[in-house]
């Protein structure tokens, strides 16, 4: 089909390019409609450079499900971890965060880490707070995307026909129709709005983006040996989806999920920030919009409107690179792509490349200099 | 053929979808929307009886009228063009604000998003081509970058660029105080892209992170596939190999992915229009929901999606060009 | 470990006696090839090889032996993290020239390229760029390495080349998707033969095809080299395969040559054990039923021993 080409360049770059078990056991072509490129068994086994020796990567198991333990990883838990820990942490510590018997707008000191707001109340207590409120409509609002897509993504790949074609509609629309209109224009009738419908709000207009990836996988999965081993052996549609499909598409679907959180935390941001947040919750969002309409820009409070901000990107930025870490498993050549070419690097300037040596290059170019030895073959 | 016949089937539906959408909502939230709009409206003046009709139509009726009969007759209205009457501007019809609005929307989102892709997206096939390079460290530091909140990035903008040093204007579309309305004198237009920078500045930031990503992944991907090795064995140029083999492959997802992009583009233009006080779609969206102002809402949601509709299937024609796959028969 | 003697490869008096009276037109010497991974894998070790104007070599072994990897290091094609540690490699012009295809970079390599030696990759089934046509396909190599040509007469030779190797030229304006796995084949070689090379190597050309197109396309490529004399190197794990094609076979082992020789010999007296398991794992058509079933590593078979 036509239209799928579209679908499938839609999905190869945001899905993995092959599936873990796919790379390791499962050499053969896959089926047409498969978003990855054909790599038979011959290529497999003798190509150069990206299924070079697996020296390195020589895991077996469960242990090539989990990432390798780069910087990116560690730097990304640390900084998921320590907010998360902060948010449910830090509010039993600090003061009430809407005790307004402090002095107005004081800058940061001893007494108050972040200062005050206009009405007195602590920054760093409402920060602390606000926290958990963000975190909370982040992990629900990811919660209900996440099985929204999981049903009309990995269901509608698995189940194909008409069922397929119906759930598909319903997700290109959803996934055309722009989020942020479409939440205000639900979000405006509801006289009073609760985290809770808040986070249900951004959920059910964000699982389109997932969908399609998760469909994309299932469908290629679904033409898989050992799934239609298991059809053949009489198991029930469900229990293939969770047993046999799910299992396979778990990194994935981590990496949605991650994914999902950033976006519904940003998300509830911007809808507080135009008055549609949470009445009565506090979040990051919200600090940035009373900020806002406290007028601490002339006031010159950045103390106020910076760290809501900032714990919003430190946060999406932790996250993200857990996401990488995890892209790097699903995707080897993001990972191996890269390094191959840095270690090759390295060789050449310890003189173990004889190419280089021949055409006596002067001094070893500085890192990123485009010198013609770098262009002869692409990536060497 | 069948590509574009498909594709613009899909955007009729997806009109349909919206515009029902729109129809269903107001009715499926509890309360009556259309009481307290009309409650409104009749604090500031005299409500015509096909006013109140629209609104009614708009938004749900206790009347007794069917639902399958108000579906239709919402339609009928739509389709000439009644998209009812402002509460927050009354009376001034809906899509009067619209129409006064849409042009400046346009025009700085739409510089801005071709700034934005075309950035992005080179800089990605750049970044992607030249592997295992220090630019690569980049990348992670450029996520820190796409999750800062837009509209806070604005604020801070705002506040280092406008408040402490008077450099770009703060609000407007237009210095108001010069110019009593559009007119097409240079000095207007000079004016226009003044006060356009910073917004679309904001905008660029925030959203070409993503295509940047999202090209050097593909780059690289691109770059291990089997027809880039046989084009370097064929000895060509680099740049041929570059833009011809690498780049025109790696750039179909992007393409194909517009669309998406371009909902986040939307949504952080929205928020922009307000921190500027920008006079195009996005500020009149917030206008209206901070005033209850439910028509306007619905008559924006509609032009909004239409808009990106529109912009949508245009790269879909741009993808049909560059892939020949979409055109060979099924 | 190495399984052959010290002097190299394992031949017989008839090799070298057959070699004597040929022209070489690519030597390699000492060449080794490294993959900067850790630990570092040696995929390559010290390999020579002669190939000689107009004669059809064989490069035989199985999967990982390094084959391929020799065979993209000669012709200065390896990607990262694979490195060419040593070697030496000389191209003998018709001319009379040598060229040094280790010195060689930039703009004299990228002319050296596909014009001296071309080469016809595994799995042609993406080897084609999906979104141009075939016509700018072949167009491109003509336009790099033949500035002076028209685009009528790119055209003209680009029709003659589809023709060469029997596809229709009507063809050109076809898109890879458009083309069967046989034609797409067919293209690839005729893009390796559009600047007349003098030497061609062809990576298990056939190999994912089924036999019936298998058979045409070698016949074709026969045919070819009769019509205009350049040299193959044939890389497959096929070994009977090469036994009918080719003059020379030289058989690959973990990155070594243990054996080399011509294919008359290989098939009446293989030297090597290593070649003996290789010929005695294909089954025949005659003989015993049930000959080739492999009696496994117990019966002491295994060159390297047990720990491989």
């Amino acid at each position: 089909m036509a239209d799928d080409i579209r679908e499938q360049e839609l999905a190869r770059a945001a899905g993995p390019a092959v599936p873990l078990d796919e790379a390791a056991v499962d050499g053969l072509p896959a089926d047409d409609d498969a978003p990855q490129p054909v790599e038979s068994a011959i290529v497999e086994a003798s190509a150069v450079g990206t299924a070079a020796p697996t020296a390195t990567t020589a895991r077996r198991g469960v242990r090539q499900l989990l990432p390798s333990l780069s910087a990116k990883l560690v730097v990304g838990m640390v900084i998921t971890i320590g907010i998360t820990l902060f948010a449910f942490v830090a509010p039993m510590f600090v003061q009430d965060p809407r005790y307004s018997g402090n002095e107005a707008f004081l800058p940061p000191s001893a007494d108050h880490l972040l200062g005050t707001t206009k009405l007195g109340y602590d920054v760093f207590a409402q920060l602390a707070h606000g926290a958990k409120g963000s975190l909370m409509v982040g992990l629900i609002a990811a919660v209900i995307a996440i099985v929204l897509s999981l049903v009309f993504g990995i269901l509608a790949g698995y189940l194909g026909g008409w069922s397929d074609d119906f759930l598909s509609l319903g997700t290109n629309v959803m996934l055309v129709i722009p989020g942020l209109p479409l939440m205000m224009v639900i979000a405006i009738y509801a006289p009073s709005r609760s985290l809770l419908l808040v986070a249900f709000i951004l959920g059910i207009t964000s699982w389109a983006g997932a969908a399609v990836i998760l469909r994309s996988q299932a469908r290629s999965l679904r033409g898989r040996d050992y799934v239609a081993a298991a059809r053949v052996a009489g198991e029930k549609t469900g229990r293939i989806v969770l047993v046999e499909i799910m299992p396979n598409l778990l990194p994935l679907l981590a990496a949605q999920f991650l994914s999902a959180v950033i976006l519904a935390i940003l998300g509830e941001a911007g809808l507080s920030f135009i008055g549609l947040g949470p009445n009565g919750s506090i979040t990051w969002g919200t600090m940035i919009m009373d900020s806002y309409g406290g007028n601490a820009l002339s006031s010159g409070a950045w103390w106020w409107f910076v760290p809501p901000g900032l714990m919003i990107a430190l946060f999406g930025c932790g996250l993200s690179l857990l996401n990488f870490a995890i892209d790097e498993i699903i995707n080897p050549k993001l990972r191996n792509a890269p390094a191959a070419v840095k270690s090759v690097r390295r060789a050449r300037r310890a003189g173990v490349d004889v190419t280089a040596r021949a055409d006596a290059v002067p001094a070893p170019a500085a890192a990123g200099a485009v010198t013609d030895q770098d262009r002869e073959t692409v990536g060497a | 053929m069948k590509y574009y016949a498909r594709r613009i089937a899909f955007y009729a539906f997806t009109l349909w979808a919206t515009i029902s959408l729109n129809f269903l909502i107001p009715r499926l939230m509890p309360g009556d929307p259309a009481d307290i709009m009309l409650a409104k409206m009749a604090r500031n003046g005299e409500v015509a009886p096909g006013v109140e009709k629209t609104i009614r139509l708009l938004l749900g009726a206790d009347t007794d009228q069917s639902m399958w009969d108000q579906y239709v007759a919402y339609w009928g209205n739509i389709l000439r063009g009644d998209l009812g009457v402002s509460v927050t501007k009354f009376p001034t019809p809906v899509t009067e604000l619209i129409g006064a609005a849409l042009p400046w929307s346009i025009g700085l989102l739409g510089l801005a998003t071709i700034i934005s892709f075309v950035l992005g997206v080179g800089i990605g096939a750049i970044v992607g081509w030249r592997r295992g390079t220090w630019v690569d460290h980049l990348i992670p530091a450029s996520t820190l970058l796409q999750s800062l909140p837009y509209f806070w990035v604005a604020l801070v903008l705002v506040y280092v660029m406008s408040v402490n040093n008077s450099w770009f204007p703060r609000i407007g579309g237009y210095d108001v105080f010069t110019f009593d309305g559009p007119e097409l004198t240079w000095a207007f237009v000079g004016s226009v892209v003044y006060h356009g920078f910073l917004p679309a500045l904001v905008v660029v930031i925030s959203s070409f992170g993503g295509w940047l990503l999202g090209m050097r992944n593909m780059m690289v991907s691109t770059l291990s596939e089997d027809y880039v090795t046989t084009a370097e064995a064929k000895g060509l140029r680099t740049s041929r190999i570059f833009m011809t083999y690498a780049v025109r492959n790696a750039a179909l997802p992007s393409i194909a992915g517009f669309g998406i992009a371009l909902a986040f583009v939307v949504a952080g233009a929205i928020i922009m229009e307000q921190v500027f006080s920008y006079p195009g779609l996005g500020k009149l969206m917030i206008t209206a929901v901070q005033g209850n102002d439910f028509a306007l809402m619905q008559g924006l949601f509609l032009v909004i999606t239409i808009t990106v509709l529109v912009a949508t299937f245009l790269m879909d024609v741009v993808y049909g060009f560059i892939d020949p796959r979409t055109r060979s028969n099924g | 470990m190495s399984t052959t003697t010290d002097a190299g490869p394992v031949t017989t008096p008839e090799h070298d006696a057959y070699v004597a009276g040929l022209e070489p037109v690519l030597t390699a010497r000492h060449v080794s090839v490294d993959y900067e991974v850790t630990p570092v894998v040696h995929a390559v070790k010290d390999v020579s090889l002669t190939l000689h104007r107009g004669e059809i070599l064989g490069l035989a072994g199985e999967s990982g032996c390094g084959k391929t990897t020799l065979a993209y290091g000669i012709n200065r094609l390896l990607k990262a993290p694979a490195v060419l540690t040593s070697g030496q490699v000389t191209f003998h012009d018709k001319g009379g020239t040598d060229i040094d295809v280790v010195a060689l970079g930039g703009d004299a390599l990228r002319a050296f390229r596909w014009d001296k030696v071309s080469m016809v990759f595994q799995g042609a089934m993406n080897s084609l760029n999906p979104v141009i046509s075939v016509r700018a396909q072949l167009g491109d190599v003509l336009k790099t390495h033949r500035p002076g040509m028209t685009k009528a007469e790119r055209s003209a030779r680009s029709a003659e080349l589809l023709e060469l190797v029997g596809v229709d030229p009507g063809r050109l304006d076809s898109y890879a998707h458009e083309l069967s796995g046989g034609m797409r084949q067919r293209v690839m070689i005729a893009m390796a033969l559009a600047l007349n090379p003098q030497v061609m190597i062809m990576d298990e050309p056939t190999t994912a095809l089924d036999v019936v197109v298998q058979r045409g396309i070698l016949r074709e490529i026969m045919r070819l080299r009769e019509q205009l004399g350049f040299a193959v190197v044939f890389i497959t794990h096929d070994l009977p395969l090469l036994l009918e094609i080719s003059d020379r076979i030289a058989v690959m082992l973990r990155g070594e040559i243990v054996e080399i020789n011509t294919a008359r010999s290989i098939f009446e007296n293989a030297q090597h054990p290593y070649t003996r398991r290789l010929l005695g794992s294909f089954p025949s058509l005659t003989g015993d039923r049930g000959a080739f079933v492999r009696t496994g590593e117990a019966a002491g078979e295994h060159p390297e021993g047990r720990h491989a």
